[in-house]
């Protein structure tokens, strides 16, 4: 494979960095009361999205799951929006009415967040046969978790694509959790094997080296677009954050666990190799530029008005309420 | 002019037609395309259409519905069959969360115009896993349109509109007004959704029939005819939305109101049209409205039994009755 450039190595870098500083805000938020219900951090985990993303065009689509941020930045989402939607505020990508589990961005592939976990494996496999059909040579990438995989639907899925040779990738974040429950404890054999059992290629990469997971999905996204069908890739991860904002669930992970996993955070990996490319200085500036550009998109998110009312209305067959509203 | 056609046979030209008129509308289902399906509704779709637009699939409900909302949202209009109504239950998660939520969640930016539709059991023995459709599950989903045809020049005109819809549809048929003919107009023939058929015109009591209850409901008027009561007879065909307009008209004329549905009595389709034609016709009914409809039981196997607990023509004559007793 050939070398990356200077600036392709910013890229990945600075992708990883907006997404972590997307979600340490949302935190913050979240705390404030200013976002409502529940969201789920992405951090620690930012090396997939950037190196899966990285290398789909813009026309290739993905869909998302209830940790969807770091995807959502990855497939060049505007923050400013996604704040907005997540403050519940007109200007979001979803006019509000979606938040953060159903962050959806058509026009950029976004083909939605899922709160459902395993939601979207079908919904991808519908989506990249019909745009096959159409003549197109759209890749989907679906992003789920080491939870999602043991849900019926990732199986009549994976089946399905493979039959009718979707251009799509199943991409799994094996986080090791399903929230608090050891995915060893409740997963038979390996995720990335189970590819095999439906006749495409299955690989395993260490979701934490943005480098490799971007090294591992080009032959797949290739692969796709040529229209050889699916394929699988697990890459392993871990969440640094809880499940979720709202999560009061006891989580009994281990403290050496999570010290092994801070050792191995994907940006703190890959920032010593951009230093040495571009500089001490330049990347301190991409630090700071990720920051303001953050706080940019909170201050457009709190400028930003409720959304009118009758919107809840809009947006649904819903014969009944358009009479009562009347 | 018209001819005599099958529902089988008016459901393949609706979706002959659709899929001539427009190269977006694709088939998925099982069985649907080697053989033309269970019941032949896509009989000869394959040979005209190809294999890309008309899918044979794997016996996975859920995968499918997911299939349908994924194309739906890029720019397809699928339509998808359930071999037996009954095994929606698989999909229920695609339909309640995806199909009917997708354009709501994502603030209008999709458009999901898919048709899920398949044949119900209800009355040849098949038990309680292939003969219960339950479309009041729909009808209790936001977003989602419901249609029940009872005729075959109904299921033409209507499945033609669902395909042509932006948003999610149910079709809900029932096996055994397959094989009845009826007249059925040549040439396009439309029937806009939301609109129900006055079936017979009456003046002393309305029975509102859903699915296979129409035919009940047709029934009971002959014979409530004989011994002077004048039943109107309607036929909503669409359950949501519901053409109150008609039925409220109705009601106007004749000041009661009987449903008939097969489906379970408890928050079914019968109390759902009982409580809007209160909200919209209360100060014309003389009497309480009336339903007649399945038990709320699982459907048993001997046929005993199976009427035992599905509303009947006699049940309809007798609560009429009472109306005027």
């Amino acid at each position: 494979m050939a070398e990356l450039s200077d600036e392709q190595l910013v890229d990945l870098y600075r992708q990883m960095c907006r997404m972590r500083a997307f979600d340490e805000r949302i935190a913050v938020l979240y705390r404030q009361g200013k976002v409502r219900g529940t969201a789920h951090a992405y951090t620690g985990m930012e090396a997939i999205a950037a190196g899966v993303c990285g290398e789909l065009r813009p026309d290739d689509m993905i869909a998302s799951t209830h940790r969807g941020h770091g995807h959502c930045i990855g497939k060049g989402l505007d923050p400013k929006r996604m704040m907005a939607e997540l403050l519940g505020r007109a200007d979001g990508y979803c006019g509000g009415k979606g938040g953060s589990l159903h962050l959806t961005a058509v026009e950029h592939g976004m083909l939605g967040a899922d709160g459902v976990v395993g939601g979207s494996f079908a919904l991808a496999v519908g989506a990249a046969y019909a745009k096959r059909q159409a003549g197109e040579d759209t890749v989907v990438v679906v992003f789920f978790g080491d939870g999602a995989a043991n849900e019926g639907l990732f199986h009549e899925s994976a089946n399905l694509a493979a039959i009718t040779a979707a251009p799509v990738i199943f991409v799994c974040e094996n986080n090791a959790w399903a929230l608090s429950t050891r995915t060893t404890a409740v997963t038979a054999g390996e995720i990335a094997d189970r590819a095999a059992g439906y006749g495409f290629p299955g690989v395993s990469v260490d979701g934490n080296d943005v480098l490799a997971v971007r090294e591992a999905v080009l032959p797949l996204i290739e692969r796709a677009r040529a229209g050889e069908g699916p394929s699988l890739l697990e890459a392993h991860t871990y969440r640094m954050m809880l499940h979720s904002l709202y999560s009061s669930t006891g989580e009994t992970r281990p403290a050496d666990e999570l010290e092994h996993w801070a050792a191995r955070d994907p940006i703190v990996r890959l920032r010593p190799d951009v230093v040495e490319r571009v500089g001490e200085a330049r990347v301190d500036a991409i630090d700071e530029e990720v920051v303001a550009e953050t706080e940019a998109a909170v201050e457009f998110a709190l400028a930003s008005p409720v959304p009118d009312d009758a919107t809840a209305f809009a947006d649904v067959y819903s014969p009944t309420t358009i009479t009562q509203l009347a | 002019m018209t001819r005599s056609i099958t529902m089988i046979e008016a459901l393949n030209e609706a979706l002959n037609e659709e899929m001539e008129r427009d190269e977006h509308v694709l088939m998925i289902g099982e069985d649907i395309a080697d053989s033309g399906g269970l019941f032949q509704v896509s009989e000869g779709l394959l040979d005209k259409f190809g294999q890309a637009r008309v899918i044979d699939s794997p016996i996975s409900e859920a995968a499918i519905a997911g299939f349908g909302v994924g194309a739906a949202i890029v720019g397809s209009r699928p339509v998808i069959e359930f071999q037996i109504f009954d095994f929606v239950t698989l999909a229920m998660d695609q339909i309640v969360n995806h199909a009917a939520k997708w354009r709501y969640m994502s603030g209008g930016q999709v458009k999901i115009p898919l048709v899920l539709r398949g044949p119900t059991l209800t009355g040849v023995g098949t038990a309680a896993q292939h003969s219960q459709a339950q479309p009041a599950w729909f009808v209790n989903t936001p977003g989602l349109i419901v249609v029940a045809p009872s005729t075959p020049a109904d299921a033409k005109g209507l499945l033609k509109a669902a395909i042509r819809e932006d948003n999610p549809v149910i079709f809900v048929e029932k096996r055994t007004l397959y094989e009845v003919k009826g007249d059925v107009p040549d040439g396009e023939h439309i029937v806009e959704l939301g609109k129900a058929r006055i079936c017979r015109e009456g003046t002393d009591v309305t029975l509102v029939g859903v699915l296979g209850g129409v035919q009940i409901a047709e029934r009971a008027a002959a014979r409530l005819e004989r011994d002077g009561i004048s039943a109107e007879v309607i036929d909503p065909r669409t359950l949501k939305p519901l053409d109150v307009d008609t039925i409220a008209a109705s009601l106007e004329r004749t000041n009661r109101l009987v449903v008939v549905s097969e489906d379970p009595r408890a928050n079914g389709v019968a109390s759902e049209i009982v409580s809007q034609m209160i909200d919209a016709a209360f100060w014309s009914l003389d009497a309480p409205p009336v339903r007649v409809t399945g038990a709320d039981t699982p459907i048993p196997y001997a046929a005993s039994l199976e009427r035992a607990v599905l509303p009947s023509v006699d049940e309809t004559v007798l609560k009429v009755k009472e109306l005027f007793a």
